[in-house]
């Protein structure tokens, strides 16, 4: 479904990602892991296109993705940070996003859960943190996507919305979807994912799945994994 | 007293039965222009009916007048001269005369009249031509009315619409030339006026005029003549409400004067010419009341210019209003002008600018020295240059300048 | 490529800096036409003003607009559509928009002031082709350095540098090299030498409406060809476009091949 191959991608003499070969073929929840700078993000806006690698090949269903742009007509993407037009009111942007995708939308039933409607008609740079974060999500969420990225979907969350999300994206996993999270929140990964990748200076450190991981390190702990795995014996 | 006065009337009358009345045409018994003043006696009116005659070198050689009926044409064959004038008291009327003999060594003219006096010229029109009507050393006559249009290419194979050599007291009115080399020829012409004349598409000049004194211009058109109008080394002459209008090109002038003094210019136009008013080596003119709107070079003064005055002119959009050669004295004075340029204030209300207005700006010395550098008029770096200029004047001359600038248009 | 530019004109038309813009041109549209005797002088400070301000202000709203709008268009590029698209829209929502507000904030003034006089209305036209032209030209450039250029300092210095060499220091150094080489034939040089900034092309156009007797006044022939035909005209519109075009193919290019 996604393959990765062989990518490396250098800004100037700064080397983020090294020869990266990564394939995922099943559905379900793929948690991208990693310490600052080791290449997470790089690697997602490589997926989408946004950042050109500068070497190696990406596949989606198959198909080469270098200077092509409607395979992203299968992604969904939740970006990490959500700065938008200041002038334009969400409803606005969501018409914006619904006619550059040409696609069925569901943004209603996103607007109710996350609480939107009061919002609607103010302009987004009037938007606390929280609340664009949300708009954010219905953005993400609303198009129905076989390959659903979500770039630190938690931040600026309350509790509830929190719990929200985690509800829409078991639902999505339901579907059959193909979920990449990259997340702060070791919880939420522990919770949701099927399977990690962990990223460390710019190379695949682990794959596997978090059970995998705890006896990889030998503990019990998910956080504790995280930090054994980062210790020198390890890499 | 009564009876002195029945004699003057008796005596008249019996003129008026002595005056006969000729005609001319293709049926009549005298079938030529020619014939005609052969057979008439001085004093007789010589009618040349509508037709064509072909005919050159005719001498009218007594006091006649010669009347065309809706214009006879008179067809000079291009061989030489058509009409010549040798005798007093001449009058020609409605003649449509073309095709005049160009040669490059005698002037040959539609109508030339020599050493002759109270001579009447008028609605006449002249094509492909030569010279138009040339005077030669005659005086006391009026040529009105005229219609002069010629096929002027090369100067030197061309000459010019009405040419007056040597004459005094002549009237040149409301005549329209035409595509001639120069429109209006004066050379030592004395106590005469030029009014309401139109000259456009001269070859050379739209009015050349040259060693001629006491003579007034005014009222006059000229438009695109090659050279503009030049009006050189002569004495009390008088210019009023002509306009001088698209005279461009590198030797092109609305109005060039060389050796002039004690002329009076005023309310003339002289709009979008390359260089407005050109002045050299003229003394004690008063330049007064005109308008000088867009020309390359609104004033140009080239040296030896003294005790001239400026006053009530509008310099309106001019590239440069004002450009001064070294050679010229301090006492030429520029007040009381209107400068669309001028940026000053006037605090007191008086209608004059409170800060003295320099036209002569420092970019118009670098495009003397780099003429190429013309086209960087307007850029933010020359106004820099010139602003930097009219802080602390190094260059241009500082007696200059307009200490009463107007704040309004004249 | 259209629905980008759509909501991108949309949005800065409800900008406030927009209304500030336009009343600008409006308020110095008024001001000059009716509240100053003398309108060919009116024309001429407007003409200075347009050519030097509205590059200025195209420079620094684009890069400005390009930054501001970065996550938006991060936004934009995880979407089905074609990077080039995201970039090309919004840069001619940004040159429309200007423009709109200086055709209107100069426009409406004429149009009340009256356009019966045939001179005044050629005027206005070689005043908003000039100044249109210049939208176009300096927004793109502006687009230009902010996508070599991710540090906003830089990319706004690098943005004022340019308009600064192009109305001022250009021209001191072209002038200052015509009189040191002022023995050689510097004809073609220095009409070339306009070809080569796009303040001093249109500065060419409004020359030849306002100063076309002076220019008339050069001996040689080659000026005299130029600016004594239309070729002069076309020469300068012609050279404009490039300007246009050049860096607008740059940014698809860039645009292309950026990171994000």
């Amino acid at each position: 479904m996604i393959e990765f191959k062989n990518i490396t991608k250098k800004f100037g003499k700064l080397q983020v990602l090294e020869q990266v070969d990564l394939s995922i073929n099943k559905p379900g929840i793929y948690a991208i892991l990693g310490p600052n700078g080791s290449g997470k993000t790089t690697l997602i806006k490589c997926l989408l296109g946004m950042t050109i690698p500068t070497s190696g090949q990406i596949f989606v269903d198959g198909q080469d993705t270098k200077g092509k742009w409607e395979f992203r007509n299968q992604i969904s993407y939740l970006p990490q940070i959500a700065n938008f037009p200041k002038n334009m009111t969400v409803t606005e942007l969501l018409r914006l996003i619904k006619t550059l995708r040409k696609q069925a939308s569901a943004e209603q039933p996103l607007i109710d859960v996350f609480g939107l409607k009061p919002y609607l008609n103010k302009n987004m740079g009037t938007l606390s943190g929280g609340t664009k974060q949300k708009v954010n999500l219905v953005l993400a969420l609303m198009t129905d996507n076989p390959i659903v990225i979500l770039d630190e979907p938690t931040s600026g969350l309350d509790p509830l919305a929190l719990l929200e999300l985690k509800k829409l994206i078991k639902i999505e996993k339901e579907k059959g979807k193909t979920i990449l999270i990259t997340s702060h929140i070791m919880s939420l990964v522990e919770e949701l994912s099927d399977e990690i990748v962990f990223l460390l200076e710019g190379k695949i450190h682990f794959r596997g799945t978090v059970d995998a991981l705890k006896t990889k390190t030998q503990t019990v702990d998910f956080d504790e994994a995280i930090a054994q795995i980062l210790k020198p014996s390890h890499v | 007293m009564l009876r002195i006065f029945l004699c003057i009337i008796l005596l008249y009358s019996q003129l008026n039965v002595f005056a006969q009345t000729v005609r001319v045409c293709k049926t009549c018994e005298l079938k030529t222009l020619q014939a005609g003043i052969a057979q008439a006696k001085s004093g007789d009116t010589l009618h040349i009916e509508k037709g064509i005659y072909k005919e050159h070198e005719v001498i009218v050689d007594k006091p006649l007048t010669i009347i065309g009926k809706d214009y006879p044409v008179i067809d000079g064959e291009m061989i030489g001269e058509i009409i010549r004038v040798i005798s007093d008291s001449v009058t020609i009327d409605g003649l449509f005369i073309k095709n005049v003999g160009t040669s490059y060594t005698s002037d040959f003219a539609a109508i030339r009249i020599k050493r002759s006096k109270h001579f009447l010229i008028q609605n006449l029109k002249l094509e492909t031509l030569f010279f138009g009507i040339y005077l030669e050393k005659s005086d006391d006559g009026i040529i009105q009315n005229n219609y002069i249009k010629g096929n002027a290419k090369v100067e030197y194979q061309s000459g010019n619409g009405i040419h007056l050599w040597h004459c005094k007291n002549v009237q040149v009115l409301n005549n329209k030339i035409y595509n001639v080399r120069d429109g209006i020829y004066f050379e030592f012409v004395n106590n005469s006026l030029v009014q309401g004349n139109v000259s456009i598409n001269n070859l050379r000049y739209g009015l050349h005029f040259m060693f001629s004194n006491n003579d007034i211009y005014k009222d006059n058109y000229f438009e695109d003549n090659g050279a503009g109008v030049a009006v050189m080394f002569s004495k009390f002459i008088k210019i009023e409400n002509n306009t001088f209008k698209k005279n461009k090109g590198a030797a092109s002038y609305g109005l060039l004067l060389k050796e002039i003094n004690d002329a009076t210019i005023s309310n003339n136009i002289f709009q979008e010419n390359t260089i407005g008013t050109y002045l050299e080596g003229c003394n004690r003119i008063t330049y007064a009341n005109n308008n000088l709107i867009q020309n390359g070079w609104a004033l140009k003064m080239m040296g030896a210019c003294f005790e001239n005055k400026f006053i009530h002119n509008n310099f309106i959009g001019n590239t440069f209003d004002v450009s001064y050669s070294g050679g010229n004295t301090t006492d030429n004075r520029f007040d009381y002008n209107y400068w669309s340029e001028y940026a000053g204030y006037d605090l007191n209300k008086d209608g004059t600018g409170d800060v003295p207005f320099r036209p002569v700006k420092l970019f118009s010395f670098i495009t003397t020295k780099v003429p190429e550098s013309i086209i960087l008029i307007r850029s933010s770096f020359v106004d820099l240059v010139n602003f930097s200029e009219k802080v602390s004047p190094v260059f241009t001359p500082e007696h200059v300048s307009d200490s009463f600038p107007s704040m309004n248009k004249f | 490529m259209f629905k980008i530019f759509r909501y991108s004109l949309s949005d800065l038309l409800r900008s406030s800096w927009s209304y500030f813009y336009f009343s600008f041109y409006l308020l110095l549209g008024f001001g000059l036409l009716f509240f100053n005797p003398d309108v060919s002088k009116s024309v001429i400070t407007l003409m200075n003003i347009i050519v030097v301000f509205s590059s200025l202000i195209a420079v620094v709203f684009g890069i400005m607009y390009y930054y501001n709008s970065r996550e938006f268009i991060e936004l934009l590029l995880a979407q089905p559509i074609k990077r080039s698209d995201i970039f090309i829209g919004q840069y001619l929502a940004v040159s429309v928009s200007l423009s709109l507000s200086l055709l209107l904030g100069v426009g409406i003034p004429f149009v009340i002031y009256g356009v019966a006089d045939a001179d005044l209305v050629k005027n206005f036209l070689v005043l908003m082709t000039a100044g249109i032209f210049l939208n176009f030209i300096f927004v793109a450039v502006a687009y230009n350095i902010a996508l070599y250029h991710e540090n906003r300092i830089k990319g706004f210095s690098y943005a004022i540098l340019f308009w600064l060499f192009m109305t001022l220091i250009y021209d001191g150094l072209f002038l200052i090299s015509l009189m040191m080489f002022k023995e050689y034939p510097l004809e073609k040089a220095s009409l070339a030498a306009t070809l080569f900034n796009p303040i001093d092309l249109s500065r060419i156009l409004i020359l030849l409406r306002l100063d076309i007797s002076a220019l008339m006044g050069y001996t040689g022939a080659v000026f005299k060809n130029f600016f004594g035909t239309t070729l002069g005209l076309t020469i300068a519109l012609f050279s404009l476009l490039i300007w246009v075009i050049l860096p607008v193919l740059n940014i698809y290019r860039k645009g292309n091949k950026k990171d994000f």
